[in-house]
């Protein structure tokens, strides 16, 4: 018999698997959720002890440790703080398949929020992006509570 | 600390893009046995075993156990210790602690990756939150990209000066690392002409996917002067897990971890003066634009001071403060080892056995982990057992 | 050892879907306990998360628990293990003198995916995954194997099940409480021969927390600390077909380094309660003889005589058992926090008498492949 790893040709093996999950939204994001489908309102948590309000809400005061029970609704307008577009695809896990490029991240602080959210931007050529512009939320016509495709969006609002 | 606990031995694979002539825990079993041999010790001096890697690049569960063939855990103590990215800077504390706790002297500390068996970036995006953040989470890269742009608009930071950490770690991998994954020498330019893969990051500024094994052993003190001349003795650790929501960390242009870790390992450590009393840095710099805005949280420089910093030439090999002479993250990205590797080329560095890669009288490195929701971890060595 | 000390434990009710959401259930456990302790967040000065990526679909599952857990207020880290694994981490932060106070939390939501894919992944890629192994079926192979071996017959097993599922009346955190019998049992779904329905722990979603601090904090802070005796732990031979899966050899070399350190030379006398990982019926026969309390093949006896009841010389799992509630990765943590319990003498219902020395146990892998063993004193 041949020995050694000269007489062997290396082989991979496929290995896909189907792994579905139903992950539970929690209290906090389901009220997120719903109040985005039934109300095309954007929801946060305020703070009972340092006043700071969370947008996605969560159960507890990242600084004071907490729990948080104020629901209070934030603008749909906010700034960008930072931003990158994604020019290489990558599989969706949400969907199983390639991401559409490119698209563009946007990190914005809503006004009234203490916290920051991460969405898409329409606009995808980066020359035309700059950190600090003044974004609006665009809401999906058809809203069903499902991850946060209810804001389909944000748009650059353009000096009038 | 009541008890001190030293490197005795490093060994790490040669780190590719795919490596098809081996499985996983072949992977394992040879940077395992480099370690012994550098620390001129068998298995059965090894008294536990800590691993870690990130599940879904290889999608197995229960690593610690899968493992047992590859490091030579059978019938003996093993834990599984796994943080994202900064697994393995963990997975280096969490042998640290094994020996420093007084219950295990020789503890044999392993983390590896395949990334070439998974898409690297589905299964990082899917730390984000499914519900609010994972959609538009680039895996690693689109929130670095983001991070920097935070950094350039606050300070006056270029994408010049990015290019700058990538020709400095590309080229020590070239020049001083046999074992580094990419090894080519590279000018600013090169950096520049390179597609952009998420604005402002260029291919040439990120880190690759590689396949690779660390393989570090920690022991307690009596042990480790028996075992070696030279131990890398720990002197200061530190780890911070500070965000869970991605969004809070890309709109600071800093690193909070980074700085409150570093902290924590230089005040356990004695270190006062960061720039004056280190010698050597490996960092864990996974993005070049990383190199640039996160100098200032290590105390190398002043609040914006990055850019200054590089262009200046200090961390270069030769300079005041040389960092990544190994080539860094940049240049082999195993990631569950990546963290460890900078441990363990760290630990190379005070133990004198670093070769093409030595910096000449190294005696205090500091070494980081990276990883997860900009999380950090920091460790301080040393081939004297106190700074005092 | 130096000693250390568990100074506050709490549980989540044990249910089949909890609409809490992990960072929820972290908090909920997180909070519980440090009132249990009397402490506040900043008291503790570092954080140990139990989380796994596959059972929490995602990668860095520790990321969600993290604000929850105030672990971005102190040092951390996450173990990747069973609960039992977490305590241990913690308690080696401890024992290294550069932390005074540890929390460890520890949850899943089994709920949220689907087990026999996830434990499949548990499985060799390329010899093992596709035969379709998964935690029931590899279950099942171990118990033909002991019970072959042995002799232990169905009925044996099917009385543990009997004897966790009717304790589980008296632990309020329980998730299957019921009054069943060894024919109930015997007639239950064969889900993979010779494991039954009733064989088998439920689906459940939970968290545990405990607290842990050194002496003379734990001394200071608390009125009864629970010491930490003894600690082991071992791994076996991966691939099933590299081990002889009727014995615990791993588990003995764990127990054993438990029990000297804890100075124990008879565990039958001298220890009065234990909370042992039974996922299934026959697990909890098998670690009965790793944990020395008989000799190898004689669990079913020890069984049939009654000694493990409530009641019995040594009751083993009072709380019901992971047969009765089953947060994979917390389940060993819960066992320690069930223990605590009973030592400081507030198990309520669920109370064995004038305990003062109890064994908690975890396990790790497919068919118990790892152990971790700990031994806990008043």
């Amino acid at each position: 018999m041949e020995q050694g790893k000269e007489a062997i040709k290396p082989l991979s093996v496929k290995y896909i698997a189907d792994m579905p999950y139903k992950y539970h939204a929690g209290y906090y994001y389901s009220r997120f959720l719903r109040e985005l489908r039934d109300n095309k309102r954007i929801v946060g948590v305020k703070c009972p002890k340092c006043g700071k309000v969370y947008v996605p809400p969560r159960i507890v005061c990242r600084d004071c440790f907490v729990k948080m029970e104020d629901f209070v609704p934030v603008s749909d307008k906010g700034t960008l703080l930072a931003f990158t577009v994604t020019n290489f695809s990558y599989v969706d896990t949400t969907i199983g398949e390639p991401k559409k490029i490119p698209f563009t991240a946007a990190f914005i602080k809503l006004d009234g929020a203490d916290s920051n959210i991460v969405h898409r931007l329409e606009e995808t050529d980066e020359k035309k992006i700059k950190a600090g512009m003044r974004l609006q939320a665009v809401f999906s016509d058809n809203r069903t509570g499902d991850y946060f495709h209810d804001i389909d969006h944000f748009r650059i609002i353009k000096d009038m | 600390m009541k008890r001190r606990v030293g490197i005795v031995g490093v060994g790490q694979t040669h780190h590719r893009s795919k490596n098809t002539d081996c499985n996983g825990q072949e992977l394992i079993s040879i940077a395992v046995k480099m370690a012994l041999e550098n620390a001129e010790l068998t298995m059965a001096d090894i008294d536990a075993i800590v691993i870690g890697n990130m599940d879904h690049f290889e999608s197995i569960n229960y690593v610690d156990m899968w493992s047992v063939d590859g490091s030579g855990g059978y019938m003996k103590p093993i834990m599984k210790v796994t943080t994202g990215g900064t697994t393995g800077s963990a997975i280096g504390h969490a042998g640290f602690y094994h020996a420093a706790s007084g219950l295990f002297d020789t503890v044999l500390v392993i983390g590896w990756e395949q990334n070439s068996e998974s898409d690297t970036t589905a299964a990082i995006s899917t730390c984000f939150d499914p519900i609010t953040e994972r959609e538009y989470s680039a895996g690693a890269i689109g929130p670095l990209a983001a991070h920097y742009i935070a950094y350039m608009s606050k300070y006056a930071a270029t994408e010049e000066d990015a290019a700058l950490v990538s020709v400095r770690d590309h080229n020590n991998a070239a020049l001083y690392n046999p074992y580094a994954h990419l090894r080519q020498t590279i000018a600013v330019e090169d950096v520049m002409r390179s597609a952009y893969i998420s604005y402002p990051i260029k291919l040439l500024d990120m880190c690759p996917r590689t396949d690779g094994a660390c393989a570090v052993i920690f022991a307690s003190e009596k042990k480790a002067r028996k075992i070696t001349e030279r131990p890398a003795w720990i002197l200061g650790v530190g780890d911070c897990h500070i965000l869970v929501h991605l969004a809070d960390g890309i709109g600071l242009a800093n690193l909070p971890s980074l700085e409150i870790a570093a902290r924590e390992a230089y005040e356990m450590a004695g270190i006062t003066d960061p720039f004056n009393q280190i010698d050597v840095a490996e960092l864990y710099i996974p993005a070049s634009t990383a190199g640039v805005s996160w100098m200032e949280a290590l105390g190398l420089c002043e609040e914006g001071g990055g850019p200054r910093l590089i262009r200046s030439g200090v961390t270069n090999m030769g300079g005041k403060l040389p960092i990544n002479p190994s080539g860094g993250v940049l240049a082999t990205n195993p990631i569950g080892a990546t963290g460890l590797l900078r441990i363990g080329e760290a630990a190379l560095q005070v133990m004198g056995k670093a070769e093409k890669k030595q910096v000449e009288g190294a005696k205090v490195a500091v070494a980081t982990g990276f990883g997860g929701c900009f999380w950090s971890d920091v460790t301080v060595l040393s081939s004297l057992p106190g700074l005092d | 050892m130096e000693k250390v000390g568990i100074i506050g434990v709490a549980q989540t009710k044990y249910q089949r879907y909890n609409p809490a959401s992990h960072a929820e259930s972290a908090y909920e456990v997180t909070s519980k306990s440090l009132e249990d302790a009397g402490l506040t967040i900043d008291d503790i000065d570092n954080t140990i998360t139990v989380c796994n990526d596959f059972w929490d679909g995602r990668t860095i599952s520790s990321m969600t628990i993290t604000e929850a857990t105030g672990s971005h207020k102190s040092p951390t880290t996450n173990v990747e293990g069973d609960g039992t694994y977490g305590a241990l981490m913690g308690l080696m932060r401890l024992l290294s003198g550069l932390h005074e106070i540890t929390l460890v939390v520890a949850q899943s939501k089994i709920s949220e995916g689907i087990p026999s894919v996830i434990t499949n992944a548990i499985f060799d890629p390329i010899y093992e995954r596709m035969l379709g192994l998964d935690a029931i079926n590899s279950a099942a192979l171990q118990m033909r194997s002991y019970m072959s071996k042995y002799g232990v017959t169905e009925e044996q097993c099917a009385k543990v099940s009997v004897k966790n599922h009717k304790n589980a009346k008296a632990n309020p955190y329980a998730h299957l409480a019921m009054d069943i019998t060894v024919e109930d049992v015997l007639k239950s779904r064969v889900l993979a021969d010779p494991i039954k329905l009733l064989d088998t722990s439920p689906i459940s979603d939970g968290a545990c927390a405990i607290i842990m601090a050194r002496e003379r904090t734990a001394k200071r802070k608390h009125g009864k600390p629970i010491w930490i005796k003894g600690v082991g732990h071992c791994a076996d031979a991966y691939h099933l077909g590299d081990r002889d899966l009727a014995e615990v050899d791993a588990l003995a070399s764990a127990a054993k380094r438990a029990y000297k350190m804890a100075g124990i030379r008879s565990p039958l006398k001298q220890v009065h309660v234990a909370e042992v990982y039974d996922a299934f019926s026959y697990m909890e026969l098998m670690w009965m003889e790793g944990l020395g309390l008989c000799g190898r093949g004689k669990a079913g006896a020890m069984v049939d005589s009654g000694l493990t009841e409530m009641g019995g010389a040594l009751p083993i799992n009072p709380s019901g058992g992971v047969l009765s509630a089953h947060a994979v990765q917390v389940a060993g943590l819960a066992r320690i926090a069930e223990t605590v319990l009973q030592l400081r003498g507030e198990a309520g219902d669920r109370q064995v008498d004038g305990a003062s020395t109890a064994l908690a146990h975890g396990i790790e892998g497919a068919c118990g492949q790892g152990h971790c063993v700990f031994i806990l004193g008043k």
